[in-house]
């Protein structure tokens, strides 16, 4: 029978594949798709939980991440676009104007 | 109305900030000067009415409004006349003024804005200072406490083309972040301990309790605020920025570095003496670096060259005797010593800026001599100055060092009593060395080119020939000799029974003190005739090895660097005195002072100790800039490291 | 209606309906304006700024929760409300010159600075973890593309893709942490939850949401080592929006920290008190040092930005009502000597200088007396100098510490406020003791004039007379709570 501890052990690896990816990838969309892993382990999370508990509020909770990782995907890849058109690439480490 | 007082110099500073640069020199000083002798004439006012209430009841508050309020907590911008109060202000605008007057000679050299900026920030000063001794309880304090640390600073580093002004007005910064953070935290702990922080509600509170045998909360909280003490009034550890801060214009260092600011730390303690009082554990720890300060400093003051780093050291030293005062609870000496300390060392600070003016800006001992012809005035006054700090029988250094003194020995400090004794010995000295080397003897023979290769602050003037050496312009003259005037009369307001007076002054000061736990000491005339005759003897003594090494046998000292083995081959001469005595005695005395207090302790140890905090504070800011390495990636590695580190001491606990 | 909402409801969120449809009226009035006019926006904005300023005023003492207990409508939020709406109109104002002379359109960014204002309204009335969420995104999503905004410079590129990945990083980490307090309390709404979790027993699995919920508001308030992103961000950003986002965002962060921590996790008070102890510890000490060193001085004001937000978590930390209350009044203050500070780099910028770095300032006091008065006040206010506002702020913080027996914290706090000093008054020398300058006058134009003036008004009488705020932000402290009860206070 899958329990609801099963689900936090694939969230929480899901959370540290994003976590680690954020940390070792180079390339922003990488980095991006990374952020979304660690958004969607806390929708795994919400959802495990709310079945459970047996009441909505998870999910609700859930949809709502889910908006609004649409929404600042949209914003952030207009970042990342304007970014790419100043400096012709995506690679994070050559990003070091500001520094010390 | 005692609001009026610190007003008029604030109202002088914003006139002056504003306008001062496009209304020229003369309205620019009319402006400060007018300032300063009106709240001058408040003062006395406001004086004269405390004075003319019954002793019991000598108070007058102003409470401007209610500054915070908070719950069960309340604290008024208030100001509070007292006693205490009244002298400080008498001397802060008394002597205030003669300052601002003598600077508008000194410093006529200056551009109009510059004049106009200097002279705002003087009469900023004095408001601050004004704020910082009539405060009614420790914000206000604070207000003009920190206020005037910051003036001190804009005007340490008013030349500030010259490296080492800046550097100084650093120094004096630095240093005075510490005693400020130790004030804060004695304010902070006492407003925890007593619910206020005003000075007349928290001193009977301080009076019911029992004086502390052990080190408990009030000791804890004095010795905060002694810190703070330490830090603005240049005592150890914390006195290295008083002589560096002698970059700044010389009428500067007389008002703040002698007279005013650095007396602050002193009027804190008599402000707070009940408090103090109860925690003898921390008096007993002023006291001794009251003494050891006043010790090392003088001892320091007899090696050095420059003539104002000489006076800075003096005065280092002469702080060093207020809080001997105040750690053995002589509140009223320290504060009658403070008090004349702020006539005979302005008028020392003002001679050496006419010596330096003459000097077209040399301040260089070994530079000068023979100037007693050339500069009468100045010579007479600077002699009186220097005769009342040596404690000359009949001015005003002689009453108020031995009323310490005889308190001091009167209340069982033998110890402490003897040292003072031997600063005494010390002050006469290396004063009258400073008398002698300035003013006697023959000039140096190329004075031509005293100035050359002294880069003179702003008074870019080309250096004086020996011909065209003058005494100052009347303005400042005529403040040398109102202040020679008063380094003389002003102790007679403090005649002990001894001479059949009945030091009004003291018992001006008394309800100021009241509630403060006092050890009697009896009256006894012989006693304080006794002492008496032998600190004269010493000031005498001090005065005659002085002249007998710098007038009378100037060769013996003409080795400036080396001045203590002259002294050692003149006892080997004169003494047949064998090398066990010169291996035991003489070197040691040399080492001690020079090599030792100067050199390594004063230079190396607590100068080194600031540059080492400084610089090691700096590469560690360097070392975290340089973390910041603009990495996204390192960035949310040091996110997920916080993490990490936190969840680890989870697991770890 | 759906169930739940009742008419009352829309009629207690008014302030934010009024700032949404003020919002698109400047949108519209974009489109409708000829661009050669669209300077006029700023006047449309600031009156949806006042009129919703205005529509605050009906709920001075309302207490109530909205829409079955997703928003609260308190004076806790009312006050933050107020800091946050007055920020937005000094930094709109800040913002007409520095768009005229950066060339950038004006309707967009007008527009996105009300949609952050509006985020951080339902930031601080937030009691239910959706809620948070969403108007922390709102927030945060205006200010990824109100740092980016200047297209054209590279600095502002950087400064917006680096908050953009770190922000969502972040948000990930406090997303998780707050989907375990709902898996382990079965509800997102934080009464209800600090009622589930009190008397239980200590979870492992809450001490890591904890941590984790730490970690992403950390992140916000730019509290040390979650703080990397700021320097570069603020440095990076336009002026206006680096004043904002230091300000607004972070105001606007304590907000929703108060409300979870206080309100949602007091049984949890032992476990992150100790760590905002720490937290607060090394934010303010890592922050002070480091910026003893910085030369640009945006880059320096954000690391005592940083140094700040280790003060402010001091009032948390102390966790008494004399605590939030030292808390509220401290950002309230934060807000004008901060935002005057940076009008006044504002004011340096000109088409060919960027005005920010320590040189800019040399003679200032000669250039622009007024400029380089304000800014020593700002300087000295920062530093905590009396009489300023800033020093009141300290004090009170600094003895609610005590009051609460942080005596440590107390001591470190008044340790490195003297070694902050050193850099503030670093830049008050270089105004009025420097003499080498750029020789240029520093532009000035009414609308920074006001700024500076009501700047320098606030921070002079909130220290002469803190009297009023320190009352108000003391009632608004004690309306923390399920019915004004202040449970979670000790």
């Amino acid at each position: 029978m899958i329990t609801s501890t099963h689900y936090m052990f694939l969230s929480a690896a899901l959370f540290m594949i994003g976590v680690i990816g954020v940390m070792v990838r180079r390339n922003i969309i990488i980095i991006f798709m990374s952020i979304e892993l660690i958004l969607n382990a806390v929708n795994i999370n919400l959802v495990a939980f709310s079945a459970q508990l047996q009441n909505g509020i998870g999910q609700v909770f859930a949809i709502f991440v889910i908006a609004v990782a649409a929404a600042e995907a949209a914003v952030g890849l207009g970042i990342i676009l304007a970014f790419y058109r100043n400096k012709e690439t995506v690679n994070i480490d050559e990003m070091n104007l500001m520094r010390w | 109305m005692l609001l009026l007082i610190p007003l008029l110099p604030l109202l002088g500073f914003l006139v002056n900030a504003s306008f001062g640069r496009r209304v020229g020199k003369a309205a620019a000083a009319a402006i400060a000067c007018g300032a300063m002798a009106g709240s001058f004439a408040v003062s006395l006012l406001a004086v004269w009415r405390l004075v003319v209430l019954p002793p019991a009841s000598r108070a007058i508050v102003d409470q401007v409004f209610t500054w915070i309020s908070s719950g069960d907590f309340t604290a008024g911008f208030a100001l509070r006349l007292d006693p205490l109060s009244a002298v400080m202000i008498l001397v802060v605008t008394g002597i205030g003024s003669l300052i601002h007057v003598y600077s508008t000679a000194y410093m006529h050299e200056e551009s109009d804005a510059e004049y106009a900026r200097y002279f705002s920030y003087l009469n900023l000063f004095a408001a601050f200072m004004l704020v910082l001794v009539l405060g009614a309880n420790f914000l206000v304090m604070f207000v003009g406490w920190e206020g005037v640390g910051l003036c001190s600073y804009l005007l340490i580093g008013f030349w500030y083309q010259k490296q080492s002004a800046s550097d100084a007005g650093k120094k004096a910064f630095i240093v005075n972040r510490i005693g400020d953070a130790g004030f804060l935290l004695g304010v902070l702990l006492a407003f925890k301990t007593f619910g206020t922080v005003d000075f007349q509600e928290i001193a009977p509170i301080a009076a019911a309790i029992r004086p502390e045998t052990a080190f408990g909360t009030v000791s804890l909280i004095t010795l905060l605020l002694f810190v703070g003490a330490a830090g603005k009034s240049a005592q150890i550890p914390l006195y290295i920025w008083l002589p560096d801060a002698m970059e700044g214009p010389t009428p500067v260092s007389a008002l703040i570095h002698a007279a005013t600011m650095v007396t602050a730390g002193v009027y804190m303690i008599g402000r707070n003496a009940v408090l103090f009082s109860h925690a003898p554990q921390t008096l007993a720890i002023v006291a001794a670096i009251g003494v050891a300060t006043a010790l090392m400093a003088g001892t320091i003051g007899l090696v050095q060259n420059d003539i104002k780093r000489v006076l800075a050291y003096s005065t280092v030293s002469q702080l060093g005797y207020m809080f001997l005062a105040m750690g053995v609870g002589a509140y009223s000496a320290g504060i009658f010593h403070l008090y004349t300390h702020a006539f005979f060392k302005a008028l020392l600070f003002l001679g050496s800026g006419a010596v330096i003016h003459a000097m077209g800006g040399e301040q260089d001992l070994r530079r000068m001599g023979g100037l007693k012809n050339d500069l009468p005035i100045t010579y007479r006054t600077f002699l009186v100055g220097a005769l009342a700090i040596a404690g000359v029988p009949g001015l005003a250094g002689f009453f108020s060092k031995d009323e310490i003194l005889f308190d001091t020995y009167a209340r069982g400090h033998t110890l402490l009593w003897a040292v003072g004794m031997l600063t005494s010995l010390l002050t006469a000295i290396y004063m009258f060395r400073l008398v002698f080397l300035a003013f006697h003897g023959d000039p140096p023979a190329p004075r031509a080119t005293a100035g050359a290769g002294h880069v003179a602050p702003s008074h870019a003037a080309p250096s004086h020939h020996a011909a065209h050496l003058h005494d100052a312009p009347p303005a400042m003259t005529w403040v040398l000799i109102a202040l020679a005037a008063g380094s003389v009369l002003a102790g007679y307001v403090g005649v002990p029974p001894v001479f059949a007076g009945s030091n009004w002054f003291g018992r001006f000061l008394e309800p100021s003190f009241s509630g403060a736990v006092v050890h009697e000491i009896p009256e006894s005339p012989s006693l304080e005739g006794t002492l008496m005759v032998v600190s004269t003897f010493v000031a005498m003594s001090g005065i005659g090895i002085g002249m007998y090494f710098f007038k009378n046998h100037p060769r013996a000292a003409d080795a400036v660097a080396e001045r203590f083995p002259g002294v050692r081959n003149l006892l080997l001469n004169k003494y047949y005195v064998d090398e066990m005595y010169d291996a035991s005695i003489v070197q040691p005395i040399r080492i001690v002072s020079e090599d030792v207090l100067w050199k390594a302790v004063d230079v190396r140890v607590i100068d080194g100790a600031v540059n080492g905090v400084g610089e090691t504070v700096g590469s560690l800011s360097e070392r975290l800039r340089r973390m910041q390495s603009g990495s996204v990636r390192t960035y949310a590695a040091s996110v997920f490291l916080g993490v990490v580190l936190i969840l680890g001491y989870y697991l770890w606990r | 209606m759906p169930p739940g909402i009742s008419a009352s409801d829309f009629y207690n969120i008014l302030p934010e309906l009024v700032l949404t449809s003020g919002a698109l009226v400047v949108l519209i009035v974009d489109v409708l304006l000829p661009k050669e006019r669209r300077g006029a926006l700023a006047w449309v904005t600031l009156l949806a700024i006042g009129a919703t300023l205005a529509s605050l005023v009906p709920f001075r003492s309302t207490h109530v929760e909205v829409a079955q207990g997703l928003l609260a409508v308190d004076q806790f939020a009312l006050f933050f409300k107020v800091v946050f709406l007055v920020a937005a109109a000094i930094t709109v104002l800040m913002s007409v010159r520095y768009l005229e002379i950066e060339g950038a359109s004006p309707g967009e960014y007008y527009f996105l600075i009300l949609c952050a204002t509006l985020g951080m309204m339902i930031m601080a009335g937030g009691i239910d973890l959706i809620t948070i969420f969403i108007g922390l995104e709102t927030m945060a999503v205006s200010f990824y593309i109100l740092a980016g905004f200047i297209k054209p410079s590279h600095r502002s590129n950087e400064a917006a893709v680096k908050y953009f990945l770190l922000g969502a990083f972040s948000l990930g980490i406090l997303l998780y942490g707050m989907s375990l307090m709902y898996g382990l309390s079965g509800t997102t709404n934080l009464r209800v939850m600090a009622a589930a979790f009190a008397g239980q027993e200590t979870d492992a699995r809450l001490v890591l949401a904890v941590i984790l919920v730490v970690a992403g508001v950390g992140f916000k308030i730019a509290a040390v080592p979650f703080h990397m992103w700021a320097p570069d961000v603020y440095e990076g950003a336009p002026t206006p929006i680096t004043a904002f986002l230091s300000v607004g965002s972070k105001a606007a962060s304590f907000a929703m920290l108060i409300r979870i921590f206080l309100e949602g996790l007091p049984s949890m008070g032992h476990d992150w008190r100790l760590l905002f102890e720490a937290l607060a510890i090394i934010t303010m000490t890592v922050g002070n040092i480091a910026a003893l060193t910085q030369s640009n001085v945006k880059r320096m004001l954000a690391y005592s930005s940083i140094a700040h937000a280790g003060y402010v978590l001091i009032g948390i930390v102390a966790g008494t009502s004399r605590g939030i209350t030292a808390t509220l009044v401290y950002l309230f203050i934060y807000a004008f000597m901060q935002l005057g500070a940076f009008a006044v780099i504002v004011g340096l910028r000109r088409a060919d200088v960027a005005g920010e770095e320590l040189k800019d300032f040399g003679g200032l006091h000669a250039r622009n007396p007024f400029a380089a008065f304000a800014m020593l006040l700002f300087m000295l206010s920062l530093g905590g100098i009396p009489p300023t506002a800033g020093f009141m702020g300290k004090f009170w913080l600094f003895s609610a510490a005590i009051d609460a027996h942080y005596n440590w914290l107390a001591v470190i706090g008044v340790l490195n406020s003297a070694v902050s000093l050193y850099y503030y008054v670093r830049i008050v020398v270089f105004m009025y003791v420097k003499k080498e300058a750029l020789g240029s006058e520093p532009a000035t134009s009414p609308t920074l004039a006001v700024v500076l003036g009501v700047a320098v008004a606030a921070t002079l009488v909130l220290g002469v007379y803190p009297r009023l705020l320190f009352e108000l932000a003391d009632a608004s402290a004690r309306t923390l709570g399920a019915a004004g009860v202040t449970t979670s206070l000790r």
